[in-house]
């Protein structure tokens, strides 16, 4: 049987439920990528209409209107007016929340004024009804000349008409423009006509709007000598026109809606408001949330941790004592099975992130946060909004960084993504465990908190001040390219939706195994081959050296990884960590972390030549037994483990991370800055530390 | 004439004007226009940012913000 495809486009407000129809509608069929040349996250899926046909369904990122503010909105725009674009719809689908049916349509309608065949999804109608507004679908389906469909996203009614309606709309034709422009520029609409060789009236009306931001246009310079013509001033005319079509809208949903008196009820909404943003609970409240967040991550998910680790720790001996020994059976162990095991060892931590962040954005929280928080943040540079990124930072910077794209200021977003990986992020914690288990006793104590976990907290509390500090220097460095803004809706709080949270983990847990899972990877097998060669002929020297004697294995391995190119590089750059207290071999440790700080303790394990790699306790027995060749002393003194923890919680170690802030910002410029300016900060705090302490 | 920062909370205005033609065109295309009826429903600490009330949602902006939408009474 054949089957027809359409390419259908699902577009609307922020919190109009767009993603949970789009999830009703695709499943788990989904793919998120990224549009070419830009960091705007795509997401693709399809299903079935009927039998025979099938959607191809873009999800575009939310928006208000067709003027685009934020480079997610200017994707939406590109998509819908772009004849071009490889999504441009033959059908979209617009979802509008009944209980704002006025701002809900605006985007319609100006979909239908592009002549486009549209399909108005008409989402949480009980709500509405509980509001008393009652919206009488059919008036509007008439008023607005295109298909309405009432639906619930979330209890997934009114699916199959929406993709009975959407089958129709692709057979029938385009609506007549719901507000002619005309009305309000004539002349220069004709003329710019004539120029685009079109008879789209509202296109050549954005067009000319957006000729400051789509300054590539090839008739750039004819829209401009036109727009002085005709004393046309873009921002002018598009708030004339926005001011227009909103009368006639409001004709609109007065005929199609009645409200009704309802007996005033103080709503939910509003009761939880008094506490959530309350001026003192509210913070409260907000730390207690972060604590929560906190625990889950660091308590709950160790063990999913620990259970990957066995598995990877087994699968590893299986994989090296059963496939025949050699070089192969070594990189696949030392090399690609290892970097494997260190990226989905991060998988709990992410999952649970992301369910606390998809959970408290999904209920309305987050947006409340960013309203207590936005005048602190404002004094260092950042934004209401970047208090996600931050946060998320603390369980890894990748997803962090990726969830600045909501920041509408160049600036802010700049000085978020910027100093988002100097919070303390998961990988920095086994390193922080291992240290700080080697100089400060399990059983000391401050008063009624341990010592260890006190310390523990200094450090992530460090990792905050720094990004602090850091961002509140950026903000005099940087120079703006626009107004700051903080202009945010706050919808009512909702039951989330456990489709969406789920479905947000999914995807979140992806984009981190494959982003940063290829570079992670790669750079294994590069440490592999760094630490498992050297020039020359000395790794037969030393096989014949230990042959035969007692505990061969663990001197051999020492003493290789000495001769190795890595082992090499270690000893070239001793002499400029000698003054942060540490050696060559720390100093290979520091090389192989680039590819994850958490290598860190495999590094110092292989390197102190414990056989075992997996048990924390015998690499922490081993190391606390190393001499300092000059002293005699035990070598992991506190001042060299505190310049060693200092060193981790700034050095910019993460290769994945480099990565990511160069796709997110589109140069290598500012990943760059990034290395610079932390290495420097790790490198002087530690000097400083070591020399103040030793 | 008031602006919108400086108006008691749950008190209804109307909007008259935005005096800032970026603000204005955010401001506008979700639905604040001219004419709608507005109430500043919270405020945050310091009194910035404010939280508002109009054309039935609720909406967050900066006071240096709110300073530029100008209201009137009812």
């Amino acid at each position: 049987m054949e089957t027809a495809k359409i390419k259908v486009v699902l577009a609307g407000n922020p919190n109009s439920g767009k993603s949970t129809l789009f999830n009703s509608l695709t499943g788990l069929r989904q793919k998120v990528g990224n549009y070419p040349g830009i960091t705007v996250e795509k997401k693709t899926g399809s299903c079935f209409l009927d039998e025979k046909t099938k959607a191809e369904i873009t999800d575009v990122p939310g928006a208000y209107s067709l003027y685009p503010k934020s480079i997610d909105e200017k994707v939406a725009q590109q998509v819908i007016c772009n004849k071009k674009d490889k999504d441009y719809p033959q059908v979209t689908v617009v979802v509008a929340d009944a209980t704002n049916l006025r701002r809900s349509i605006f985007l319609i309608t100006q979909i239908i004024d592009l002549k486009m065949k549209v399909v108005l999804a008409l989402n949480m109608v009980d709500l509405s009804l509980k509001q008393g507004i009652i919206i009488d679908v059919s008036k509007l389906s008439q008023q607005l000349q295109i298909p309405v469909v009432a639906i619930n996203a979330r209890k997934q009614e009114g699916i199959k008409k929406l993709k009975e309606a959407i089958i129709e709309a692709n057979l029938q034709g385009t609506a007549t423009s719901f507000f002619d422009v005309r009305t309000l520029f004539k002349n220069i609409i004709e003329e710019t006509n004539t120029l685009r060789k079109s008879d789209n009236d509202y296109g050549s009306f954005l067009a000319l709007c957006m000729q400051e931001v789509n300054s590539k246009n090839k008739l750039h310079s004819e829209f401009n000598i036109l727009s002085k013509e005709h004393q046309f001033i873009p921002s002018r005319a598009q708030a004339q026109e926005t001011i227009r079509r909103y009368k006639k809208i409001d004709t609109v949903v007065d005929f199609c809606s009645t409200k009704m008196q309802i007996k005033a009820n103080r709503s939910i909404t509003k009761w939880l408001d008094d506490v959530l943003i309350h001026p003192v609970f509210g913070y409260f409240i907000f730390l207690g949330v972060l604590f929560l967040i906190f625990q889950a991550i660091f308590s709950w998910s160790a063990y999913p941790m620990d259970l990957i680790d066995n598995w990877f720790t087994d699968l590893s001996i299986w994989v090296a004592t059963t496939l025949p020994q050699g070089v192969f059976n070594d990189l696949l162990v030392k090399g690609i099975l290892a970097g494997l095991g260190g990226i989905i060892i991060f998988v709990p931590q992410i999952a649970f992130l992301f369910a606390f962040i998809a959970f408290l954005e999904d209920t309305g929280y987050m947006a409340r946060v960013g309203f207590i928080t936005d005048k602190i943040l404002r004094v260092f540079g950042l934004n209401g909004r970047s208090i996600i990124p931050l946060l998320s930072g603390a369980a890894c910077a990748i997803p962090a960084i990726m969830s600045a794209r909501t920041i509408v200021s160049w600036k802010e977003r700049m000085i978020t993504i910027m100093v988002t990986p100097l919070m303390s992020c998961s990988a920095r914690l086994p390193v922080y465990t291992l240290i700080i288990a080697m100089i400060i006793p399990s059983d000391q104590s401050c008063g009624p908190f341990n010592l260890q976990g006190l310390v523990m907290m200094a450090f992530y509390l460090l990792g905050f001040l720094a990004a602090l500090g850091t961002a509140f220097i950026m903000k005099f460095i940087l120079k703006a390219k626009e107004r700051s803004y903080y202009i945010m809706e706050m919808p009512s709080y909702k039951i989330p939706d456990w489709r969406t949270v789920i479905y947000t983990i999914v995807e979140k847990v992806k984009v981190f195994l494959f982003d940063a899972g290829k570079v992670i990877i790669a750079i294994s097998i590069i440490l592999w081959f760094l630490s498992s060669y050297g020039p020359g002929n000395h790794f037969e020297k030393i096989e014949t050296k230990w042959a035969g004697q007692e505990k061969a294995e663990t001197h051999i391995a020492a003493e290789k990884l000495e001769a190795s190119y890595a082992g090499m590089i270690g000893k070239s750059i001793e002499p400029a960590i000698k003054p942060l207290g540490f050696d060559w071999k720390i100093g290979i440790a520091l090389i192989t972390s680039f590819a994850a700080r958490e290598v860190f303790v495999g590094t110092m394990s292989t390197i102190y030549s414990v056989g075992d790699n997996s048990n924390i306790q015998s690499i922490r027995e081993r190391l606390e037994s190393v001499k300092n060749p000059d002293t005699g002393k035990v070598f992991f003194t506190t001042p060299v483990g505190i310049s060693l923890m200092l060193f981790y919680a700034f050095a910019m170690q993460c290769m994945s991370t480099l990565a990511i802030v160069r796709r997110e910002t589109n140069s290598w410029k500012w990943p760059v800055v990034q290395f610079v300016y932390m290495g420097v900060l790790a490198y002087l705090s530690s000097f400083i530390s070591y020399q103040l302490l030793n | 004439m008031q602006n919108l920062s400086c108006i008691a909370l749950g008190k209804e205005y109307i909007i008259d004007s935005i005096n800032d033609s970026q603000l204005a065109q955010k401001l506008l295309e979700m639905g604040c226009t001219p004419g709608e009826k507005v109430v500043v429903e919270r405020k945050a600490p310091f009194n910035d940012p404010i939280a508002i009330v109009v054309s039935g949602f609720m909406l967050s902006l900066r006071k240096e913000d709110a300073e530029k939408i100008i209201v009137k009474q009812l």
